[in-house]
């Protein structure tokens, strides 16, 4: 007789679901959880069921840790249900510098992710509220930036421009992508020139800065919100820290980078718990939804 | 005879190579400098200020290296901290309100990666300059003079023309840097300087620069003078052409110069 897989993964979530403190503590390599039903908190070690973890927005509830969530699953997250609309989907590089061994290393990460490359930009709404969004998936080249990444942004916001809509973006990156070489830094370039246009038509952006944002990506689009909002706890930077630990032969102060510092030197405007992200980025689209004579500028 | 990249990285980091300030010296008339960023203070990676290009008034702004170490620790190897960048940034809306152009020297390994660096915004202070550069209604010049490296020198590099001289290197980071992260090894320089592409004449034919400036025979550090001759050719031919253009069209041609990209 066949066994009952379902059966048996149950099994396992009693059995983990048991297993005493004492025995965890024991051995780093314990708990050995079955892949997807539980997952270990990576900063306060609490197992936590993994459908819990979903409904609580891959937040721990114990220490608020912000797990890596995919471009897909922040979507979900933010925007309402079946009225997402992906733009250029199969987007991929051409290889621009044909370098050594990328196209391979291409193949397999998109074969491992899903993705064609690490953004996925779309239009939905949210709470109702029109909006065009990109969102950046860390599993894909650590989210780098090359000239899909680029090339993405700058499409999603020229169609904005053209069709008077905010702009939201979720960044989580480690900047530039290096095998696209120059052409990863002149990406910086065009889809700053893009945002320039659709600020220029008095249309809404905003930037979700969630961890980590660094390098390229943190010197170009990130930084040119109009309204910048963070993830507790994200790392935000230009420089990585192991960088400017290297450059400056001395440890960092504790905090350095993380969202709770740059909020205290001034760049950036809020700090945002996930599962508050989805009501502020409403409240704030309502806020911009209007003209100066309280005349709805978009249909709803 | 073509030279390696790795020994163009080589002789672009020469120190007798000229900086910026010797080109302004030799191209410029009435140099003033102007100091400050108005928000925190002056840095001295970056030189700027007001100089007459024959009869025409120019804001010229410059990544400077230091010409002996004392000079170079003044001016942080040319690593310009968030408070250069809002400088130069300053004073090119400076120079859009009098309809002045802008003259831009590119010349360094990186903006500077520190403690306070980061504490004032280095990532904001790039990222206003690229979307302010291309929305600004005067016309840029940007050449970037020996290394051209990354952000930080992107930070001047949104411009209606940009140049490289013949030896000059332009890249996302420099080869050191690129080898420790894509190699695991930054002895690998070498080959990373290679695999990048980082050359003028690779810059060029990628269509993401708009020409090369010759270099005196073996290198710009050979005759200065000659040198300077070589750009300014290349910058009366140009401002004439820009200064001419219809603002509208400027600002087009500068978008979709970095839009194609």
């Amino acid at each position: 007789m066949k066994r009952n897989p379902f059966k048996a993964k149950k099994y396992a979530v009693s059995k983990i679901y048991h297993a005493k403190p004492m025995d965890l503590e024991r051995s780093e390599e314990r708990p050995n959880v079955p892949e997807g039903i539980m997952t270990k908190c990576p900063s306060c070690g609490r197992i936590i069921y993994t459908k819990l973890l979903l409904k609580n927005f891959k937040r721990c509830d114990e220490c608020g840790y912000n797990f890596k969530v995919s471009a897909h699953e922040r979507i979900a997250m933010i925007i309402d249900e079946g009225e997402f609309i992906e733009f250029d989907a199969q987007m991929t590089t051409r290889d621009p510098l044909q370098f050594p061994g990328y196209a391979d290393k291409l193949v397999k990460t998109q074969a491992q992710t899903g993705l064609a490359d690490s953004i996925v930009t779309g239009m939905g709404k949210i709470e109702g509220y029109p909006v065009m969004i990109g969102v950046m998936d860390p599993a894909f080249f650590m989210g780098s930036m090359g000239t899909t990444v680029g090339e993405k942004l700058t499409r999603l916001f020229e169609r904005a421009t053209k069709e008077g809509m905010p702009v939201i973006v979720f960044t989580a990156s480690g900047g530039a992508r290096m095998q696209e070489g120059i052409f990863s830094l002149m990406q910086m370039a065009k889809v700053s020139a893009a945002v320039a246009k659709h600020s220029q038509a008095g249309l809404l952006y905003i930037t979700v800065l969630t961890d980590p944002t660094t390098g390229g990506v943190t010197a170009s689009f990130a930084m040119l919100g109009d309204i910048l909002l963070a993830e507790p706890g994200a790392l935000i930077g230009f420089a990585g820290p192991r960088v400017i630990q290297q450059t400056i032969g001395q440890k960092l102060p504790e905090g350095f980078q993380r969202a709770e510092f740059l909020l205290e030197h001034g760049f950036l405007d809020r700090i945002v718990p996930r599962d508050q992200m989805k009501y502020v980025l409403a409240t704030l689209l309502k806020m911009h939804s209007q003209n100066r004579t309280g005349k709805a500028t978009k249909e709803v | 005879m073509s030279i390696s990249a790795w020994e163009k990285v080589k002789l672009a980091r020469m120190p007798v190579r000229p900086t910026g300030l010797d080109y302004i010296e030799r191209l410029f008339d009435d140099f003033i400098e102007l100091h400050g960023d108005r928000y925190y203070s002056d840095d001295k990676a970056i030189v700027a200020g007001l100089a007459f290009f024959g009869d025409m008034p120019v804001t010229v702004i410059a990544q400077q290296k230091g010409r002996n170490t004392k000079e170079n620790i003044m001016r942080n190897f040319s690593m310009p901290h968030p408070e250069g960048y809002r400088k130069a940034l300053r004073l090119m809306k400076q120079a859009e309100k009098f309809g002045r152009p802008v003259i831009c020297f590119i010349d360094t390994p990186g903006a500077y990666c520190g403690i306070g660096a980061e504490e004032r915004g280095q990532g904001e202070a790039i990222a206003s300059n690229l979307a302010e550069m291309m929305q600004l209604k005067t016309p840029i010049i940007s050449i970037v003079i020996s290394e051209g490296g990354s952000g930080g020198a992107l930070a001047l590099g949104v411009a209606d023309r940009v140049y490289m001289l013949e030896n000059a290197i332009y890249s996302i980071l420099s080869p050191e840097g690129f080898a420790s992260i894509l190699y695991k090894d930054a002895s690998k320089a070498e080959q990373a300087a290679n695999d990048m592409k980082l050359t003028a004449q690779d810059l060029l034919e990628f269509g993401i620069i708009d020409g090369i400036i010759e270099e005196p025979a073996g290198g710009a550090h050979n005759d200065y003078n000659q040198m300077a001759e070589n750009i300014r050719r290349v910058l009366e031919a140009d401002l004439r052409l820009l200064v001419d253009t219809p603002l509208d069209e400027l600002l087009d041609n500068r978008y979709r110069k970095f839009r194609r990209i």
